[in-house]
């Protein structure tokens, strides 16, 4: 009993930075942006992030800069991808390509050649709820964790709920028709890709300001594709993107748990499961699956 | 009172004048019929009434006011709706959501909420729709009433549908009708552009008929008949005549189609079992207004679609359909309606010009460049074109872009030669130069089939028309004893049979 | 709508499309100069050490070429795919398979002239990268599956299956690290300059540049890869198969880049490693767009984004620069040359 909620907990935990990535490229891909810049912005953010906290010994100047990081990122993805009208997957690479080059030069002039960065004094706490009872495990997070599951139904609310997230799907689904209704295709999809930017600039400084309060070259070690993966794999659904988020993080706790334990078993298998049920899944829906209709199209008004 | 007073309005696209000092009024409570053959204006007249465009002339007074229309959105906000015949729906939201998306009126949405004003405003007009249906599943009638009701719930008091039973099937039509019945009883303009003469005829209190940008008649539609009309609308006087006549074995049937019958993508019928020969020497017309099935036929005829029934053979030999490469082996040369994709635009001249017959000019996969570009050179001279073999053909003009096209065709000695839309858009000097070609390929003997929305040319060209009304041909004359009366009401479904 | 289109589609003067790189260049360099400064040193320094210095060194010639090898082969498989209008991010994944293959391959050639066994290792990496390739393509091809996605899914993939692979039953067992046995003598490739570490891996890559430009301007399969790519409805109006030819393509496209990982085996490592690639697969979409799809191109490029990446191994001893400008370079250079090449062309269409 103890081992499944102790396994609960490092679940929870592990999907954290996963779900935030994922939520903020839902947004944006519901916009019709595929941002392939995530990997870079998370790694970016969750940089500037520890830096600003390690400078000015504020955690939450920190948490600040990373979100300010991320969406400046976006803004840039938004210039290059909606702005001028390019291909949206080259930009996103040479943004994730960018972003990364950035985070590790800046860190070699900060902090010089050290291989280990001084970590933070003061790090955002863990929440401890339920104390002492056996759900003490499941519930000791990062007040980044509680939020993270806000953000479901927040994001679930604004999507589906409001007169804003019906016109961030229009743009998404069919610009044309969002158009000749009034909406603004590019102002809209400006505001996704800012809220999915703040939201990929959370998850970075989730690790670097919480679960490590520390930063290394391969933090982010390809969460930002998980993320990816997790958004075609939760059909852009954010309750389902929260599943997704929860399995692969499942995944991840699982083989950790198991390598602590000393069992042999080749972990990778566990975690490449993640993009191999995603691809199956694409497979077998092909061209059912939900994708956002405009999707990795550039918007142009005719004549 | 009029609702809508459109004064001398002038609109020119380069040397044409698309509207030349048109009139148009109408008035609250009728449903008007804005009819014409395509090119006639009607679509540019809309397109300013509805702001899209700025006209060069002319005054527009919409229910007393005279502010100009700079947008969709102004003309939006002073009562004018617009159905166009490419509906602007989401299809993955529901009907309730479509109706709303940019007039919400609020921040929080409740679909519950949203679902009954929706369902109410369509009740209060007769409707019958499900506001959560979503609009992706619904039929082309009923995403039709959506759009309907977009413009309603934006309180249009003008509402304007452009072609809008094109794609409708007939109960689709009359359902149409009757709720515009009642708009109009509810004081609201409405105005229908079309080239259908009975739905005009039945369903409207006055017609405006367009020809060559100007208004040839405006009249209430019970002191007229679909005769007069046609007669408006095509308005030709004489029958151009310098055509050689047909020569060769005539006898001789080449182009053989039997029973072609396909769906389009919305699953209306688009054609219903199309039958007819082209003879060797002979130069067929199928006359028509746009959408009535010829892109479809022509589609199938290049290999670009496979009918669900119905089989067409070359000189006896079975044509294997829906593969473009058949049409090669069969020799059926192919002039495409959108010269765009019978070309690679950014491919050169001297590709362009070889690429049906790619195993003539490779060894082992290998391009021979030197028979490239003499084969280029030579069809460059042979065929008057402006460019050089090198030239990216997306960089020439459209007369020349067609060139490129009928050289590659032509020059390979077809059996049967396609001819779609082989002038629409090029110049008087490129028109006069493709119409001679085809003349010389009549002469060598090749059947050609002709398909065009320029009634002149069919005239000009044909040997034998034959008139598709609906996916069905409806009319055959010999282009000795054409009646364009007849011709007309033919291709407007005035009168329905052959 | 691919980078090498938007250049055609100039019909700017030829001395502008000819200047255009260097604007480009020049920009880049201006917005990285800031860094160089936060760095503390002069930009005009750096600028030498980074674009002049190498140049004038015969082992830092060499060592362009050695780093030129690997992206311009992954440069040469975008550009291919690209190109032929299929979007390959996955040339990452198919250099690791090409890579496994050819240490798995050189692990037990020990026996044959290298004659035999360098060939053995270059086809069999080859195929390697076209399987892997083939998952997505034929997604692509049958089921309309947007092929950006799965490619850059199945990088991931193959990381994984190399890291369990290392870590478990490959492991070397002389070294006990996470990495294959070293390959035999025979399968180690030749150096081809003496005193450098220029090995066959060079020869390949600009065999296979050749080939490309071969292929894109000179074959049947060339000019159907363009049609399909430039005008997809086109080019099945005129008769070409056209989901064949993108088939063709995209495993063409994994074999190339398969062989990325070959020489990386064969001439650098002799082993496989997790690390064998600090991701020139995503360098080669760099490559191929800068060279605007085309081989000549790709030549260019590639060797120009090794000349900054030694230079940047220069600027770091000699200037205390992080070894990172190099890279930051790459991928600002790709940004402003997209918006370069888009401006210009904006301000021609205005004209």
């Amino acid at each position: 009993m103890e081992f499944i909620f102790t396994l609960l907990g490092a679940t929870l935990r592990i999907s954290t930075p996963i779900l935030y990535g994922a939520l903020g490229e839902m947004v944006v891909e519901r916009a019709g942006i595929l941002n392939l810049g995530i990997e870079g912005t998370m790694l970016l953010s969750a940089f500037g992030g520890f830096v600003a906290a390690q400078l000015s010994g504020s955690i939450y100047l920190g948490l600040a800069t990373a979100i300010a990081i991320g969406i400046l990122l976006s803004l840039l993805m938004g210039f290059l991808s909606i702005t001028l009208g390019l291909n949206q997957h080259v930009c996103g690479l040479g943004i994730t390509l960018l972003a990364s080059g950035l985070a590790l030069f800046l860190f070699r002039i900060i902090y010089g050649g050290e291989s280990i960065p001084p970590a933070l004094e003061e790090s955002f706490p863990q929440l401890r709820l339920f104390s002492g009872t056996i759900l003490e495990p499941v519930f000791s997070q990062y007040v980044f964790t509680y939020a993270a599951f806000l953000f479901v139904p927040l994001l679930a609310w604004l999507l589906y709920r409001t007169s804003f997230g019906l016109r961030l799907r229009s743009v998404g689904e069919n610009p044309e028709a969002a158009d000749t209704a009034g909406i603004s295709v590019f102002r809209t999809r400006y505001v996704a890709l800012i809220i999915g930017g703040a939201l990929m600039g959370i998850g970075g400084a989730f690790l670097s300001l919480a679960q490590l309060g520390a930063f290394t070259h391969g933090i982010i070690n390809g969460r930002g594709w998980v993320a990816i993966a997790i958004v075609i794999f939760g059909n852009w659904k954010p309750w389902r993107v929260l599943a997704g988020a929860l399995l692969f993080g499942g995944l991840q706790a699982l083989q950790l748990r198991l390598q602590a334990e000393g069992v042999q078993l080749p972990y990778e298998i566990l975690l490449m499961l993640p993009y191999v049920l995603t691809i199956v899944a694409i497979a077998i829906t092909g061209r059912n699956a939900s994708y956002p209709a405009a999707l990795l199209k550039p918007y142009r008004r005719e004549g | 009172m009029n609702l809508v007073e459109m004064r001398g309005i002038t609109k020119r696209f380069g040397a044409l004048a698309a509207n030349d000092n048109v009139d148009f009024v109408v008035r609250p409570g009728e449903i008007h019929a804005l009819l014409g053959e395509n090119g006639a204006g009607k679509s540019t007249l809309m397109k300013i009434l509805y702001g899209l465009y700025q006209p060069d002339e002319g005054s527009i007074v919409i229910d007393g006011s005279d502010e100009p229309l700079r947008s969709p959105a102004d003309a939006i906000a002073r009562g004018i709706g617009f159905v166009s015949q490419h509906f602007s729906l989401v299809p993955t939201f529901t009907v309730a959501e479509n109706v709303l998306l940019g007039y919400e009126g609020r921040f929080r949405l409740d679909p519950a909420e949203m679902n009954a004003r929706v369902a109410q405003l369509a009740a209060a007009n007769g409707f019958s729709i499900d506001p959560a249906a979503i609009v992706g599943k619904l039929s082309v009638g009923q995403q039709q009433r959506v759009e309907i009701l977009k413009a309603l719930y934006r309180d249009c008091r003008v509402l304007i549908l452009d072609e809008p039973t094109a794609v409708l099937t007939p109960r689709d039509t009359q359902a149409l009708f009757e709720i515009l019945r009642k708009l109009r009883e509810q004081d609201l303009a409405v105005i229908i552009i079309t080239h259908k003469l009975d739905e005009a005829i039945e369903n409207t209190q006055r017609v405006t008929v367009l020809r060559l940008g100007k208004v040839v008649g405006s009249q209430d539609t019970s002191s007229t008949t679909s005769a007069e009309l046609a007669r408006l609308m095509v308005g030709r006087q004489t029958v151009p005549v310098q055509r050689e006549a047909a020569t060769g074995s005539t006898q001789r049937v080449v182009l053989d189609v039997n029973g072609l019958s396909v769906a389009d993508k919305r699953g209306v019928q688009a054609l219903r079992s199309v039958t007819f020969q082209v003879h060797a020497g002979e130069v067929v017309g199928i006359a028509g207004v746009a959408g009535n099935g010829q892109s479809e036929l022509v589609s199938i005829l290049t290999g670009m679609l496979q009918p669900q029934s119905g089989g067409v053979s070359v000189d006896g030999k079975p044509v294997i359909l829906g593969d473009p490469r058949a049409c090669t082996q069969h020799k059926i040369g192919r002039i495409p309606e959108d010269r765009l994709r019978g070309v690679i635009g950014d491919l050169s001249v001297a590709d362009n010009l070889m690429m049906e017959q790619l195993d003539q000019f490779t060894r082992v996969g290998h391009l021979q460049p030197a028979a490239i570009a003499e084969h280029a050179q030579r069809l460059i001279e042979d065929f008057q074109i402006k460019a050089s073999p090198g030239d990216p053909v997306r960089t020439l003009s459209g007369g020349n872009i067609q060139k490129v096209i009928l050289a590659r065709t032509l020059s390979q000695d077809p059996a049967v030669v396609i001819a779609a839309q082989p002038t629409r858009g090029v110049d008087i000097g490129a028109t006069e130069y493709v119409h001679q070609k085809l003349t010389e390929q009549k002469a060598r003997g090749a059947a050609i089939l002709l398909v065009s929305e320029d009634l002149d040319e069919i005239l000009l060209l044909s040997d034998r028309i034959l008139v598709i009304y609906n996916g069905q041909l409806v009319g055959e004359f010999a282009s000795d004893a054409v009646d364009l009366d007849r011709l007309s009401m033919l291709m407007t479904g005035a009168e329905k049979t052959g | 709508m691919s980078l090498g289109l938007r250049l055609e589609r100039l019909p700017s003067p030829l001395w502008l499309r000819a200047a255009i790189p260097f604007i480009a260049i020049a920009i880049t360099f201006l917005l990285v100069s800031v860094l160089v400064i936060l760095a503390g040193a002069n930009p005009l320094a750096v600028a030498y050490e980074l674009l002049i210095d190498p140049l004038t060194k015969n082992s830092a010639r060499a060592d362009i070429l050695v780093m030129a090898t690997p992206i311009l082969l992954t440069g040469s498989a975008v550009a291919l795919a690209f190109a032929g209008g299929y979007y390959n991010i996955g040339a990452e994944g198919q250099l690791l398979a090409g890579a496994a293959a050819a240490a798995l391959i050189g692990q037990y050639v020990g026996d044959l002239s290298a004659w035999v066994a360098i060939p053995l290792m270059i086809v069999g990496g080859f195929i390697a990268g076209a399987l892997w390739a083939l998952i997505p393509a034929l997604l692509k091809v049958r089921l309309q599956v947007d092929e950006v996605v799965t490619t850059l899914l199945m990088n991931s993939v193959m990381g994984y299956i190399i890291s369990a692979l290392l870590n478990g039953p490959w492991r070397d067992p002389v070294s006990g690290w996470p990495q294959s046995p070293t390959i035999a003598l025979s399968a180690q490739f030749p150096r081809i300059i003496e005193r450098t570490r220029v090995h066959l891996g060079f020869l390949i890559a600009a065999v296979v540049v050749i080939a490309l430009w071969w292929i894109l301007t000179r074959t049947r399969f060339g000019l159907e890869l363009r049609a399909v790519g430039k005008n997809r409805d086109g080019a099945q109006f005129l008769g070409i198969r056209v989901g064949r030819t993108m088939l063709t393509t995209a495993l063409i496209s994994g074999g190339i880049a398969g062989l990325a990982g070959v020489s990386e085996v064969g001439g650098i490592h002799y082993y496989l490693i997790g690390s064998l690639s600090p991701g020139f697969g995503y360098t080669g979409i760099i490559v191929a767009t800068l060279g605007a799809l085309t081989a000549p191109g790709v030549l260019l490029a590639a060797l120009f984004l090794a000349l900054v990446s030694r230079g940047s191994l220069t600027a770091s001893r000699e200037l205390d620069v992080p070894v990172y400008l190099g890279d930051v370079i790459q991928a600002v250079l790709l940004l402003v040359m997209l918006a370069v090449l888009l401006l210009n062309r904006y301000r021609i269409r205005r004209a």
